[in-house]
C-alpha cells in the first residue's frame, strides 16, 4: 500500500555551503495494508525525517513516495492536501491547539476535509469514545495529562477515517505505564479497524510491543528490515545486534566475570526450542552441573526468544560434550569464558 | 492654580481629539498591521509562501518607518497628509502619520506573536492537509490571539504617547493640552490634571487589554 523508493533527504548545512547534512540516504521500504510497520534507530539516524517524507512534510531530494500506486511527490499542492487528508499523524509532543477544546481538536481533520456540521457532530463523540475521552470533550489540552493529550492526538488523526496512520515517537514523552496504554490503544486500533500504521521509535521495546515488521536505521540508511521476530532472533547488522542486546539487557555483575569456575555460555533459543528442557538433558546425559546466572524469555507475538547465561562445571571432556549437545539443540551458543 | 473648572471644556475637547486619533490609527493598525505581520511571518518561514525578496522588502519598510522618530515622521508625511485630506492641520491630519507609525509598530508585534505559535501545531495542520488560508485563520490567528491582543494594548499605549506630539500639526489631544497650557503657559495645575488624565487613560487601556488577552488565552485559566 505504501512504498518508499530510494528516498534521499539532505539538509543545507549551517554554513549554507553545498555539502549539507545527508539525513536520509537511499532508503526504500514497503508497508503492507493492515500491518504495523516500525522504523527504529538512535536519535539523529534520520527516522523522523523519513517518516515526514511519507506525507511530504519533508520533501526528499530524490526518490518516490508511492501511496496506493500514486507518487505523492508528483502531485500539485491541492491534490497533495487531499491525499494528506487520508493520512493521519500523531506526534511526540502531541501538537494540539492550546486555544481549542478537546472536541475542537478532534474535529480539526474533519473540518479540513470539509465535512458537514452534522457529520462532525456525529463523528466526534464516536472517536472520543474510541480513545476513552468522552468525558473530556469540553476540556482544554493544557488541563490534560500527557497520555490524555496523546489520546486526543489519536482521535484527531483517526477522525477522518484515514488509510494510514503515521506515528512520530508517540510515546517518547510519556512515562512507562502511559506508554504501554497508548501502544495498547494503537494495537487495538490496528486490529479493530485494520488501519495501517507506521511508527518510529528509538526503543526496541516499542517495536516489540506493536510492530509486525521493522526497518532499522543507522546514520541515514536502512541497514536491515524484516519481521520483528526475525530481527530480534537473528539480527544481521552490528547496529541491530547492539539494539537487541540492549533490549535483552543481559549484563552480568563484575564478580561473576572475574570469579568464574567452569564454562560460561550465552545460549539463544528460538521458537519451540525455547520451550524444551535442553539444559536439563545436557546435565543429565553428560553429568555436568548447570547453573543459570541470567536469562530472559521474550514472546513476540506468540513465539518465544530465550536468552540464557549459564555456567557448566564438571570434567573437561564432559563439559565439551555438553556444550556440543546444547549447540546442536539451540539456535546459537556463544562461549563467554572457558 | 489655574482656573480648573474653566479648563473642563478644553479637557473634554482634548479627550475627544485624542480618542479620534487613537481610534483612527488603531483601526488602521489592525486593518493593515495584522495582514502585514502575517505577511512577514509567512514569507520568512518554510511554510507555504516563503519568499525572501518579499520578506526583505517588508522588513526594510517597517524598519524604515520605525527608525524615524515620530516627531520627524509627522513632518515628513505632511505631503501625504495633504494629498489624502487636502489639509495638514487638525486631529484628522495627525491621524495619518499616527496610522503609518501604528501599522509598522503593530505589524512587528504581530510577527512576534506568530513566531511564538508552536511550530508543531502548524505542522500538524499541514499534515492533515489544511489549506494555507485555513492554517492562517484557524490555527495561526487562533493560537496567536492572546499575543495579538497584548501587542495591540502596547500599540495603543504607545499611540497615546505619540499623539502628544500631534500638537505640532495642530492635532490637539490631551498631550498637546498639557504642553500648551502646562508648559508654554506655566500652568502647572493643567499639567498635573492632564497627566493624571493620561495615567488613567493608559491604566484603563492596559486593564482592558489584559482582560481581553486573558479571556482569549485559555491556557492561563
Amino acid at each position: 500500500m505504501l512504498e518508499l523508493k530510494a528516498i534521499s533527504v539532505a539538509f543545507p548545512s549551517a554554513g549554507g555551503a553545498e555539502a549539507g547534512i545527508q539525513a536520509v540516504r537511499d532508503a526504500s521500504l514497503t508497508v503492507q495494508r493492515g500491518e504495523v510497520f516500525g522504523i527504529v534507530g538512535s536519535s539523529g539516524a534520520g527516522k523522523s525525517t523519513l517518516l515526514r517524507c511519507i506525507n511530504l512534510l519533508e520533501r526528499p531530494r530524490s526518490g518516490q513516495v508511492l501511496l496506493g500506486g500514486t507518487d505523492l511527490t508528483l502531485l500539485p499542492p491541492r491534490e497533495l492536501r487531499l491525499e494528506r487528508q487520508r493520512i493521519g499523524m500523531i506526534f511526540q509532543h502531541f501538537n494540539l491547539m492550546h486555544t481549542r477544546t478537546v472536541w475542537d481538536n478532534a474535529a480539526f481533520a474533519l473540518k479540513v476535509a470539509g465535512r458537514s456540521r452534522a457529520e462532525i457532530r456525529r463523528r466526534v463523540p464516536e472517536i472520543l469514545a474510541l480513545v476513552g475521552l468522552s468525558d473530556k470533550a469540553k476540556a482544554y489540552p493544557d488541563q490534560l495529562s500527557g497520555g490524555q493529550k496523546q489520546r486526543v492526538g489519536i482521535a484527531r488523526a483517526l477522525a477522518n477515517h484515514p488509510d494510514l496512520l503515521l506515528c512520530d515517537e508517540p510515546t517518547s514523552a510519556l512515562d512507562l505505564e502511559t506508554s504501554a496504554s497508548i501502544l495498547g490503544l494503537l494495537k487495538e486500533i490496528n486490529q479493530k479497524l485494520g488501519l495501517t500504521i507506521v511508527i518510529i521509535s528509538h526503543e526496541m521495546a516499542v517495536i516489540k510491543a506493536v510492530c509486525d515488521r521493522v526497518a532499522v536505521m543507522d546514520n541515514g540508511r536502512i541497514v536491515e528490515q524484516g519481521a520483528v521476530y526475525d530481527i530480534f532472533a537473528r539480527p544481521g547488522h552490528p547496529f541491530t545486534r547492539e539494539l537487541v542486546e540492549r533490549t535483552f539487557n543481559l549484563d552480568l555483575p563484575e564478580r561473576h566475570l572475574n570469579a568464574i569456575n567452569g564454562t560460561l555460555l550465552k545460549i539463544l533459543f528460538l521458537g519451540d526450542k525455547a520451550e524444551t528442557p535442553v539444559l536439563f538433558e545436557a546435565a543429565w546425559r553428560h553429568g555436568v552441573a548447570v547453573n543459570i546466572l541470567h536469562g530472559k524469555i521474550e514472546y513476540i507475538g506468540d513465539r518465544a526468544i530465550g536468552l540464557l547465561v549459564v555456567s557448566l562445571t564438571g570434567a573437561a571432556a564432559q563439559v565439551g560434550e555438553a556444550v556440543a549437545f546444547i549447540r546442536a539443540n539451540t539456535e546459537r551458543v556463544e562461549v563467554l569464558h572457558g | 492654580m489655574a482656573d480648573l473648572p474653566g479648563l473642563l471644556p478644553d479637557l473634554l475637547n482634548a479627550f475627544k481629539e485624542t480618542f479620534l486619533m487613537l481610534g483612527v490609527s488603531t483601526g488602521f493598525a489592525v486593518a493593515f498591521g495584522v495582514p502585514l505581520g502575517f505577511f512577514l511571518f509567512i514569507t520568512q518561514r518554510r511554510l507555504f509562501w516563503e519568499n525572501r525578496a518579499a520578506n526583505l522588502i517588508g522588513n526594510f519598510l517597517i524598519n524604515l518607518i520605525r527608525s524615524v522618530p515620530f516627531v520627524i515622521l509627522l513632518v515628513l508625511l505632511l505631503p501625504l497628509t495633504q494629498l489624502l485630506l487636502k489639509t495638514t492641520i487638525g486631529p484628522q491630519a495627525a491621524s495619518v502619520p499616527l496610522s503609518v507609525a501604528a501599522i509598522a509598530f503593530y505589524a512587528r508585534l504581530v510577527q512576534g506573536s506568530l513566531c511564538e505559535v508552536d511550530p508543531g501545531v502548524i505542522e500538524a495542520a499541514q499534515a492533515f492537509g489544511a489549506p494555507p488560508f485555513m492554517i492562517i485563520r484557524g490555527v495561526l490567528f487562533r493560537e496567536a490571539l492572546p499575543g495579538l491582543l497584548r501587542g495591540l494594548t502596547v500599540t495603543i499605549i504607545s499611540l497615546v504617547g505619540y499623539s502628544a506630539m500631534a500638537g505640532i500639526v495642530g492635532g490637539g489631544g490631551i498631550g498637546d493640552l498639557a504642553i500648551r497650557f502646562g508648559y508654554y503657559r506655566y500652568q502647572t495645575g493643567v499639567m498635573v490634571v492632564t497627566v493624571i488624565a493620561l495615567v488613567i487613560l493608559v491604566q484603563v487601556i492596559q486593564v482592558l487589554g489584559d482582560y481581553l488577552a486573558r479571556r482569549a488565552d485559555i491556557k492561563a485559566k
